[in-house]
């Protein structure tokens, strides 16, 4: 017994290291509010779970055990199949579990719901994000600069995403910052997020999008409000610029992670980008260049 | 012209000649069809083949073909496993593994497909097949022409999907083929073409099968067997039922608006001309979340045969275990939403959703607890069933414990799309699935060919699937928690996700044992079957009615239509022997009313098969022929009236004293 404790032990001990030496569970290490709530939320319906799943799973193997045939000392009662009280009890013990945790996820579902802006952080950064094939395009209206792979904003102010695609259906998600939202063509979503300290953070197309998906990945540094504003200044000194030409070629199925900087962007880009979808006479970029990129291979 | 309408869009071009992998694959599945052909010449057994199994619509000789078609799903289906486990294991970058992006979506999206619909869906309806008039008394199901049928469009679909490797490709847009990327604009080749009419055959021999079943449970059971005393697995088998016949056609229905929006440029799901994906991925969903427990509640049933029978008791808490069935059942229709939590549908919609879904896990929960109830103060006896079945309990109790978990929105925004939710599924569709499918192969094995499986070779079986299945999905969960996004064909080395794919990967090879066991397990079987043979017609003891008649069973079934007063009738018929032993009655036998054999079914699959792979090929010639050649022959067997003929009553109680000569033989030798 003692031996097996202490295998038991060497085993728990080895997991967690294992888990720490990466160093690298991102959604156990939140940097940012919302991430945090959803990382208490997720340890709070484990917890509540367990209350279950324990005692369950001790007694699968205790009653095994117990009632193996070969133990003839063990109670025998073929013909017991029936009991108010302990099905009362089953019954009742989920139900109010459930109940608790029903409770739980009316209240975090509307506290973060990714729509709503957040209580803290302040006047909201808006950056418009378009994904295309395969790549992250992203658009700061105020400041009116483009980046592609890469943003840049200060920590504790609060940032609004708002998302769209030029592409098949992608989701976007910083997992140290925040949950995902899935980006559509023709339509817009949207994702408040707040980083509580200056940082680089991952970010990544969570949902399968074609051949180039893998590398849909896109990097974000959280710094201070001067040193936004000293990134923006030097974003402005590119010497490209985001028009509906570049965009097209932006637009082209691509398989490069290398982060681009646009000096300006057109105001309405990102409308029209929404917009190409919902008329006849604009074709979207993205489904004509597929189409002819295929026409020629063809 | 005529070239096009008889070849289409199909050139030689079209074989990938250059791909060693896939050529390989096909020069393998080419020489096994030709040793299955060559040995069918050999040994003469064309007209043996025909008559007792082509044509067949005994309900046994259809389920055994359903079963062996998901078996070799399987091996498909997890050669397919193996090659993401070992590509993922391989393509930390700057490597890049061994297979292209374009391959490798390909493959996950040929494993899911493949997993689900042919080998899923195939093994439970080939046990459904088999057990359900056996255990409800009945001498066939309603529809024993449709049954063939639905089984040879199954087969067809599963046919179109093979034939997909070497001709053309297979579609590479995940394994419900979302919009848009899986309309013409992002995937402009066969691929997609070739799923739809893969899922569209096997759709429609399912719903149909779904239908025959259904009828089968309320209108065929025998004199006395009311609804609730009904076998459980017959229960959970008719709560499935119900799923198919409802949930099938949505199936069917959005999968032909996707061959409308490919083939006549309609926009039902484009993201342009006012067409929306969102609507797709909805109407997908509520059809794929009854099908999760279309898939489980089988399982559910047989564990509660397995239980009650290996640990000698009564199920505790028939009741209950109806109502939660039932309530699982209608559930499943309220919960589609939670596969989308992140589409955008706001905080009220979301709750709802996420409620529901935690609902379910309440009738789910008690059945667990009946199960443990049933098992304690029982004599449990760690046959290979029940060591899947406590498997299973184990496994099933983690894996639903991360289905809850994602089903709070706020936790789903973090995991959605992540490997955790690989391991999810799996540890639901595996440890729930899966491990109740070989529970109950192993189970009724003896009832289906009259002998047993090797025991031992079971237990390693279990064992290998039970370990290697804890290696390959743990460290999924650990990985979803470190962000690792599912269907990656690489990813950056500095991520760390390495070291716990390879432990995936090392798992995937410890189940690859385990199917090797089984397959060892049938081989050494069949060749000591003498001495493995059922002579009893209940090995295990049994307490429901396929246990009462002789193994394998009579093509008729039940020589006498049995009456029954209770849940588990076999049972106390063997209480009452044993304390009466005078008053057993002599049989009385009257004349047997059988479906006569039909090519119908047979040659429906043929032709709709030819016709499916036309249309994915643009061949309007042929797929005119072969089209207009399925409805023909609808159209034709409708005309036949010599559909069903009699055994006379003579020739059953022959039978029958054969069959008893034949165990005392046997009863002596052993």
């Amino acid at each position: 017994m003692d031996k097996l404790r202490h295998i038991f032990k060497l085993l728990c001990f080895s997991g967690v290291v294992l888990l720490l030496s990466g160093c690298k569970a991102v959604v156990l290490d939140p940097k940012g509010w919302v991430a945090k709530q959803e990382l208490h939320l997720l340890i709070t319906a484990v917890l509540l779970m367990l209350i279950v799943v324990v005692p369950v799973l001790v007694l699968i193997l205790v009653i095994a055990r117990r009632y193996r045939s070969s133990n003839k000392k063990a109670k025998y009662t073929p013909d017991w199949a029936h009991s108010n009280t302990l099905e009362a009890i089953w019954w009742a013990i989920p139900c109010a579990i459930i109940v608790v945790l029903a409770t739980i996820t009316w209240k975090t579902t509307h506290k973060l719901d990714p729509y709503k802006s957040l209580a803290v952080g302040g006047k909201p950064l808006t950056i418009e994000v378009v994904a295309l094939q395969w790549r992250w395009l992203f658009i700061y209206p105020e400041q009116n600069i483009a980046t592609i792979n890469h943003i840049e904003f200060p920590a504790n102010r609060q940032v609004q995403f708002l998302i769209t695609a030029d592409a098949p259906m992608n989701s976007f998600q910083i997992p140290q910052l925040a949950g995902q939202i899935y980006a559509m063509a023709g339509m817009q979503t949207k994702l408040h997020i707040i980083a509580d300290q200056p940082g680089t953070y991952q970010g990544r197309s969570v949902s399968f999008s074609g051949d180039g998906f893998s590398d849909m990945k896109f990097t974000v540094k959280a710094t201070t409000d001067q040193a936004f504003n000293q990134w923006v200044q030097s974003v402005k000194q590119s010497s490209n610029v985001l028009n509906d030409e570049t965009y097209r070629k932006i637009a082209a199925p691509h398989e490069d992670e290398a982060a681009q900087y646009f000096a300006s962007v057109d105001s309405n880009l990102y409308h029209d980008i929404i917009m190409s979808y919902k008329m006849p006479s604009k074709q979207p970029v993205a489904v004509n260049a597929t189409v002819k990129a295929t026409q020629i291979t063809n | 012209m005529l070239e096009h309408l008889i070849f289409g869009k199909l050139t030689l071009g079209d074989i990938p000649f250059d791909n060693p992998i896939i050529m390989g694959a096909g020069a393998f599945m080419g020489l096994v069809v030709l040793a299955v052909l060559g040995s069918l010449f050999y040994f003469k057994k064309w007209k043996w083949l025909w008559s007792e199994w082509l044509t067949s619509v005994d309900h046994k000789k259809i389920g055994i073909m359903y079963i062996i078609l998901a078996f070799v799903m399987l091996l498909r289906g997890f050669t397919d496993a193996i090659m993401m486990r070992l590509q993922q294991a391989m393509a930390y970058s700057p490597h890049m593994g061994y297979l292209p992006p374009e391959h490798f979506d390909q493959i996950f999206t040929a494993h899911g497909v493949i997993m689900i619909f042919f080998m899923a869906m195939a093994f439970v309806f080939g046990l459904v097949n088999i057990i359900v008039p056996l255990q409800i008394g009945a001498r066939d199901v309603a529809y024993p022409m449709l049954n063939a049928l639905s089984f040879w469009m199954t087969a067809a679909g599963a046919i179109l999907i093979n034939v997909s490797l070497v001709i053309g490709d297979f579609a590479g847009t995940g394994w419900l083929a979302y919009p848009p990327l899986s309309e013409l604009a992002y995937s402009p080749t066969v691929g997609v073409d070739y799923y739809l009419w893969s899922l569209t055959l096997s759709g429609i021999g399912t719903l149909i099968g779904g239908i025959n079943i259904l009828v089968t449970i309320i209108k065929m059971r025998c004199p006395g067997m009311t609804l609730m005393k009904m076998p459980l697995f017959t229960w959970s088998v008719l709560c499935a039922m119900i799923l198919i016949v409802v949930s099938f056609p949505l199936l069917n229905i959005t999968l032909f608006m996707l061959f409308l929006d490919r083939f006549f440029g309609m926009h039902f799901f484009t993201n342009t001309m006012g067409g929306n994906p969102m609507m797709y991925i909805n109407l997908i969903w509520t059809w794929g979340h009854p099908e999760v427990y279309i898939l489980v509640l089988p399982a559910f049933g047989i564990y509660s045969e397995v239980v009650s029978t290996f640990c000698k008791k009564t199920l505790f808490g028939y009741k209950a275990m109806v109502y939660a069935t039932m309530g699982i059942a209608v559930l499943a229709f309220s919960v589609w939403l939670h596969h989308f939590f992140t589409m955008g549908s706001g905080a009220d919609v979301n709750s709802f959703f996420g409620i529901a879904t935690m609902i379910i896990s309440i009738p789910t929960g008690v059945k667990l607890f009946n199960w443990l109830a049933t098992m304690y103060r029982g004599r449990i006896t760690f046959s290979v069933p029940m060591l899947w079945t406590i498997g299973f309990m184990i496994t099933f109790t983690i894996g639903g414990m991360t289905g809850v978990l994602m089903s709070v929105p706020g936790v789903d925004f973090q995991m959605h799309n992540s490997v955790f939710l690989v391991a999810h599924f799996h540890n639901t569709i595996i440890g729930g699935v899966a491990f109740g499918l070989f529970a109950g192969l192993n189970y009724w094995f003896p009832k289906i060919f009259g002998f047993r499986l090797h025991e031992k070779l079971g237990k390693c079986a279990f064992w290998c699937w039970f370990v290697g299945f804890y290696l390959a999905f743990m460290p999924l969960y650990i990985l979803g928690f470190m962000g690792m996004t599912r269907r990656l064909d690489h990813y950056s080395a500095a991520s760390g996700f390495h070291p716990f794919l390879v432990v995936a990967a090392i798992g995937a090879f410890v189940i690859l044992c385990g199917i090797i066991f089984q397959l060892v397990q049938i081989a050494v079987s069949i060749k000591n079957r003498e001495s493995l043979r059922d002579v009893t017609g209940d090995p295990w003891d049994g307490r429901t009615l396929e246990w009462s008649i002789p193994s394998p069973a009579p093509f008729y079934n039940f020589a006498e239509t049995p009456v029954v007063d209770s849940i588990d009738p076999y049972w106390k018929e063997k209480q009452e022997k044993l304390s009466h032993p005078e008053a057993v009655k002599k049989p009385v036998y009257k004349d047997i009313h059988m479906p006569k054999n039909t090519a119908v079914g047979f040659l429906i699959g043929v032709t709709t098969g030819i016709f499916g792979f036309a249309m994915v090929w643009d061949m309007f010639l042929i797929a005119a022929i072969f089209g207009i050649a399925s409805i023909a022959i609808i159209i034709a067997r409708s005309f036949n009236w010599h559909i069903d003929y009699y055994v006379k009553a003579a020739e059953v109680e022959k039978t029958e004293a054969q069959i008893r000569t034949s165990v005392e033989t046997q009863t002596q030798v052993v």
